[in-house]
């Protein structure tokens, strides 16, 4: 049974539903996309266990076929998984129905078409990480731009429609140069099936006509712009901070949890994956963007006076110790990698999850204002440290391991890199410290607390299930590992490490 | 020529002709005896009946073999049958259009219209099927001057006739260009027919042809350059669009410039690959195609960067069709195997996007009475129906994945990065200026989706406009889903190569 496809549009059942329904309707909408975003989840936790049983998931239709006579350009629609995808699917089943449940109480006003985007935009996030074939992803990669572009424009703050285009623009010129790298690989190669890339790549003797050595380095490179923004890598972030600020804190959840996780994903599936020696060539400069990445995020994060600014900041951070996992070219560094891939998106979903609760009761993220949040709210405080703690890498959070096989793999290539990347996390548990002990130690400045609720029933839900898993991830790390192996090995053989 | 020999060629290829060529002279003589109070609304579903005839009689002609008759003045091959029923599609959606438009109009000359329309589609399809010089032009003239009239038939109007004005004084310099380019063709050849002129310019020996035969082709060029909207003959599109009438702008934006490509292909692509270029290894065509190239970038940067500031929707309009011209010249430019179908699946997708864009368009001017960006503010809140479908062509037409505009713009690159040399440079300046256009494309959609509508009216559905929207809908999602279907029936139908034998 093609279970993949059943994944990925099963989304689109609750936007027909959706569709029928009349908007002033409000808890039946609330319904449906509630248990929209469950069933998809529920399938994709199918996906898993049948993954785990040995079913590899692999379908194959023929699609398109351009080209006429003797020239083929065949386009099939192939989804399959690896381990690696199989989590990220996972993970973003997981925070698309938390951020459908918490938006049924944070979102306000135009519930109808907020849910349909969203639900579209699930439709995009799972398609891209269950493609086999380059068009396909980049088919479903777009499928996220769109709705994100609403969702900003619509639901943001007061700037919500400038940070929409900027949203747009960076995006929309990353993913022309993604489109340019696939077109050209495939009027090259006559495919765009990973696997067959990869071979391709692999068998194809050095230098010859059609895909010579700098046309190589030359997808490369356009892949690392590509993914570079979606990362985001230092310079080209500055969307990526703006989106965090201003577009509504239950958007961020799958922003920062998955969207920017493709970038990741595309640096090491597709970079790495396919052009393993042209990106073994460049890891230190991969590296050295790391570091610069850590560095600039932890200096900028450790400024700033509003709360949002310091997460956005500190996602930037956490996305150059991803670079430095891959760079490190060996199993521990790319285990980092992933690991951090899917580490951060739980935290950054938790971290994101608690500002909005925050901002729901105090109308303001300046951290002046926030101060004293103990006292009135205990439990959501207590939660707080919990995902500052993963943040700046405790042992026994999800963030521990990361950041520590990340390091691992990089001491053994590159220890100097690798000695200054270490100074960032140092920087790390001063800026987080920093927030953590100025929200909720002190005095409340803002309202009396009798007027700061603590976590609601319904709040408690999705925190409580983020914090389990950060700490179950970090106690028990094979959870992961199991079913990373594999992955790690088929990108190391490539990569000759 | 007796009266037998007339008789023995195998006329019942130019059916589709045939049927628009009757259906014009019969409407027009209808109207001239037809008492004035009668009304003419039924002219629109007669013409548009006898264009589905047309179509439907040229897709039967589909995958026959080549066949040419009177020397080559008409010829009937896979790039005709192939860009001749885009033209026919068109216009019947124009036509589609036309009904809901002339319903709520101005226009006193109902009848006019529909065969004014007719006589412009068959001037367009004998440009199709010519190799010869002469009849292009004629065919050429016949698409102009039915255009020019039909530009300025709100007569009353001073902004259509402003429009007819200008349109017929540019036209008239580019068609003096066009021809000007043609006698030179003639005077190195002494021939008015495709393939001998070919022939001709080939045998000329590189040291006293080379000079004149580039001039031909730069001159030919810039004088098509006016039917396609691009540069250098450019700056006509926003004003003409603007005043005419909508059906006329539809018409003149999707019609009228797949027939001024139909006549570069056809007169570019006979002459020129075979004569020796300026590299010994190259053929002259080639050799030219920086010329090109340029022309290319520079229509799609200017197009979409005017476009950043139209506030009148029509003008907007004007300028994206200007950055399509420039985004369909880059297969003419690429020259691989893949170009004829990379043009053809792209100006299908343009014929449905387009127009249906353009079809929604038509709703909401006329029920605002302006064509101010600002009367889509709020349609959701008013139709959401009708904002999914606007929504629809908008993402087509900036080429996101899931909409025929992706489709044809991947083909495209394909085949321009497949050729020899790949145009690199010209794939990441489409690419650039595809993401300069998201910005007044979604400017649109914010206006529909997030501004608060100015009055709450129901909006109503004209039936033509209507049947135009839902095809294109159907269309424009199709093909960017399963483009398999319409790629697969040129692949099986068409041989374009055909287009260079048989002379």
């Amino acid at each position: 049974m093609d279970w993949l496809s059943l994944l990925i549009f099963s989304p689109i059942l609750g936007m027909l539903l959706l569709a029928t329904v009349h908007r002033k309707n409000e808890s039946l909408i609330k319904a449906i996309a509630v248990s929209a975003t469950a069933l998809s989840m529920v399938i994709a936790v199918l996906v898993f266990v049948l993954f785990h049983q040995g079913i590899s998931h692999a379908v194959s239709y023929q699609w398109i076929n351009f080209g006429h006579d003797n020239i083929v350009f065949l386009l099939n629609y192939e989804l399959g998984v690896q381990g690696f995808s199989v989590l990220l699917l996972l993970l973003t089943s997981v925070l698309t129905l938390l951020a459908a449940f918490v938006a049924t109480f944070q979102i306000k006003k135009n519930l109808k078409p907020f849910f349909l985007w969203l639900l579209i935009m699930e439709v995009g996030m799972l398609g891209v990480f269950s493609s086999e074939n380059l068009v396909l992803f980049f088919l479903f990669f777009e499928m996220t731009l769109v709705p994100m572009f609403f969702l900003i424009g619509r639901w943001g703050d007061r700037e919500r429609e400038r940070t929409a285009y900027r949203f747009l623009i960076y995006n929309g010129l990353g993913s022309a140069v993604l489109l340019l790298a696939i077109s050209a690989l495939f009027a090259r190669t006559g495919t765009t099936n990973i696997a067959l890339l990869q071979e391709i790549m692999a068998n194809e003797v050095q230098g010859s006509a059609a895909i010579s050595e700098t046309f190589r380095n030359g997808i490369l490179w356009a892949m690392l712009i590509a993914f570079g923004i979606k990362m985001p890598i230092v310079p080209l972030h500055t969307w990526m901070v703006r989106v965090h600020v201003h577009a509504p804190p239950v958007l961020v959840i799958i922003h920062a949890g998955v969207l920017l996780k493709i970038g990741a994903y595309g640096i090491i599936t597709f970079g790495a994956g396919i052009f393993p020696e042209q990106f073994a060539q460049i890891s230190t400069f991969i590296a050295i963007l790391g570091v610069i990445n850590i560095l600039y995020g932890a200096l900028l994060a450790l400024g700033q006076t509003e709360l949002k600014h310091v997460l956005a900041y500190s996602s930037v951070s956490h996305m150059g110790i991803v670079l430095l996992g891959v760079a490190a070219l060996n199993q521990p560094g790319y285990h980092g990698a992933i690991f951090q891939t899917l580490s951060h998106g739980v935290i950054a979903a938790l971290l994101f999850l608690i500002v909005g609760i925050v901002h729901s009761r105090t109308q303001s993220t300046q951290l002046k204002d926030l101060t004293g949040l103990a006292k009135a709210m205990p439990i959501a405080s207590g939660c707080w440290l919990v995902a500052g703690m993963a943040t700046l890498g405790l042992p026994g959070t999800s963030g521990f391991i990361s950041e520590l096989l990340a390091f691992l793999g990089l001491f053994e290539t590159e220890p100097i890199l690798a000695g200054v990347g270490m100074v960032g996390l140092i920087l790390t548990t001063v800026y987080v410290m920093r927030i953590i002990l100025s929200m909720t130690h002190g005095k409340h400045t803002l309202k009396p607390p009798t007027e700061l609720r603590d976590l609601t029933h319904s709040e408690m839900a999705p925190v409580f299930v983020l914090v389990l898993l950060i700490i179950a991830i970090g106690v028990w790390p094979s959870l992961l590992t199991s079913t990373l192996n594999l992955t790690v090995q088929t990108i190391s053989i490539g990569i000759g490490g | 020529m007796d009266i037998g020999t007339l008789l023995s060629y195998p006329w019942e290829i130019m059916m589709p002709e045939f049927i628009i060529l009757i259906a014009a002279t019969g409407l027009s003589l209808t109207d001239l005896f037809l008492p004035s109070r009668v009304n003419r609304r039924i002219f629109g579903w007669i013409s548009a009946a006898a264009v589905l005839a047309a179509l439907i009689s040229l897709l039967t002609q589909a995958g026959s073999e080549p066949a040419q008759i009177l020397h080559n003045t008409y010829r009937l091959d896979s790039f005709s049958i192939s860009f001749k029923a885009l033209l026919l599609f068109g216009t019947l959606l124009v036509l589609l259009i036309s009904t809901s438009y002339l319903a709520r109009s101005d226009v006193e000359e109902q009848g006019e219209w529909y065969y004014l329309f007719l006589a412009a589609l068959l001037g367009a399809m004998m440009m199709a099927s010519s190799a010869d010089l002469i009849t292009l032009f004629v065919g050429l003239e016949l698409l102009a001057i039915a255009s020019y009239i039909l530009t300025g038939i709100r007569k009353k109007s001073a902004e259509s006739n402003e429009a007819a004005m200008k349109y017929a004084i540019n036209g008239g310099i580019a068609t003096a260009v066009t021809l000007f380019g043609f006698s030179y063709l003639y005077g190195l050849s002494g021939s008015t027919n495709l393939g001998d002129i070919s022939r001709e310019i080939s045998a000329l020996s590189a040291d006293h042809g080379h000079a004149l035969t580039v001039a031909a082709f730069i001159i030919t060029f810039v004088g098509l350059s006016f039917k396609l909207a691009t540069v250098p003959f450019h700056m006509w599109a926003p004003d003409i669009y603007q005043g005419s009438p909508l059906p006329v702008m539809a018409f003149l934006s999707v019609v009228s410039k797949t027939a001024g490509f139909i006549i570069l292909f056809r007169v570019m692509l006979s002459i020129f690959p075979t004569v020796q270029g300026f590299q010994p290894d190259e053929s002259l065509y080639q050799s030219v195609m920086i010329f090109v190239s340029i022309a290319a970038g520079l229509t799609m940067i200017i197009g979409n960067i005017l476009a950043l500031r139209q506030n009148n929707i029509k003008r907007l309009f004007a300028y994206s069709s200007i950055a399509h011209a420039g985004y369909l010249l880059v297969p003419f430019v690429a020259f691989s195997q893949m170009m004829f179908e990379s043009t053809w699946f792209y100006l299908l997708a343009y014929v449905f996007m387009n127009l249906g864009a353009l079809a929604v368009l038509h709703i909401i001017i006329s029920e605002n009475q302006s064509a101010h960006i600002s009367g889509f503010a709020g349609l959701y809140q008013r139709s959401p129906v009708l904002t999914v479908c606007m929504t629809i062509f908008l993402l087509s037409l900036a080429g996101i994945p899931g909409t025929a505009g992706f489709m044809g713009k991947l083909h495209i690159f394909i085949g321009a990065l497949f050729a020899d040399p790949s145009r690199y440079v010209l794939v990441s300046v489409m690419l650039v200026t595809t993401v300069v256009s998201y910005i007044y494309y979604f400017s649109i959609m914010l206006h529909m989706y997030m501004r608060p509508p100015k009055r709450y009216t129901k909006i109503t559905w004209p039936i033509g406009a209507t049947l135009t929207i839902a095809l294109c809908v159907a269309g424009t999602l199709l093909l960017g889903i399963f483009p398999g279907a319409a790629l697969q029936f040129l692949q099986e139908y068409f041989w374009f190569n055909d287009m260079f034998t048989l002379n």
